[in-house]
């Protein structure tokens, strides 16, 4: 994970297109500025961090399902709740599934889990797009390489 | 059994917090009842989940995009209702 890159997921571990579901790894690094201020002399990753790394484990999935012809941009946030504080170097594992595919929009139901125990959950809403020009989907194809993103599940699909 | 169109007053009442005597079947959800995309998508998703389709909610900006449609077409509520039972009738068939 780089949090100053906003990479909040470090890879995907399995793309599942039949049920669809996926799993990804996110563990939070054990120095980071941002525990300099939350809080200062007890480090914990932020909940709003924690929703960007759900969101972009269920992001991936979405780009997995279209196959990489559409972006999905996180509009909504419901059901959200934080069950467990989170301390540096927790290793997260990151999993979604599609709770509702609706046309320009999907509706997701994310979680991260420590050691099988949920960490944190929430509904999340994306509208879904074709890609807004040619370099950001080239971008993101690049970034997918990075997170080892199973380019043959997509042929399986 | 409430018809299609209570269904959606309904919705729109629970998801937008609009008042149900202010929805009729008159009502244009963007211009009159002043609901936005980002509501109309939450909307969309209850609609969707409770009648068991998926509302062409791109194909129907499309059309109006390019002209071919009214945004009366699709977000006069009595004709959303109608489009919906459309869907409903074409799941079934």
């Amino acid at each position: 994970m780089r949090i100053e890159y906003f990479q909040l997921i470090d890879r995907i571990t399995e793309i599942d297109l039949a049920e669809p579901k996926i799993l990804t790894q996110a563990t939070i690094p054990s120095e980071s500025t941002i525990f300099e201020g939350h809080f200062p002399g007890y480090p914990l990753m932020p909940g709003v961090l924690l929703i960007e790394a759900m969101a972009q484990t269920a992001g991936w999935l979405i780009i997995a399902t279209t196959k990489f012809e559409r972006m999905p941009f996180l509009i909504g946030v419901k059901e959200a709740k934080f069950r467990t504080f989170v301390q540096p170097g927790a290793a997260l594992v990151g999993s979604a599934t599609i709770a509702h595919e609706g046309s320009g929009y999907t509706v997701m139901s994310t979680k991260l889990s420590l050691n099988n125990k949920p960490v944190c959950n929430a509904q999340l809403t994306f509208r879904v797009m074709p890609f807004p020009n040619p370099t950001f989907e080239t971008e993101m194809r690049a970034a997918g390489k990075r997170l080892e993103f199973p380019m043959e599940a997509l042929a399986d699909g | 059994m409430s018809s299609t169109f209570e269904k959606v007053a309904n919705i729109i009442t629970e998801t937008c917090d609009i008042p149900r005597d202010t929805i009729t079947p008159e009502s244009h959800a963007i211009n009159d009842l002043g609901i936005d995309s980002l509501d109309f998508l939450d909307i969309a998703f209850a609609i969707d989940k409770s009648f068991g389709i998926k509302m062409p909610l791109e194909k129907w900006t499309q059309e109006v995009n390019d002209g071919k449609a009214t945004t009366e077409q699709y977000f006069v509520l009595k004709n959303l209702a109608a489009r919906i039972d459309e869907l409903v009738a074409a799941k079934g068939a």
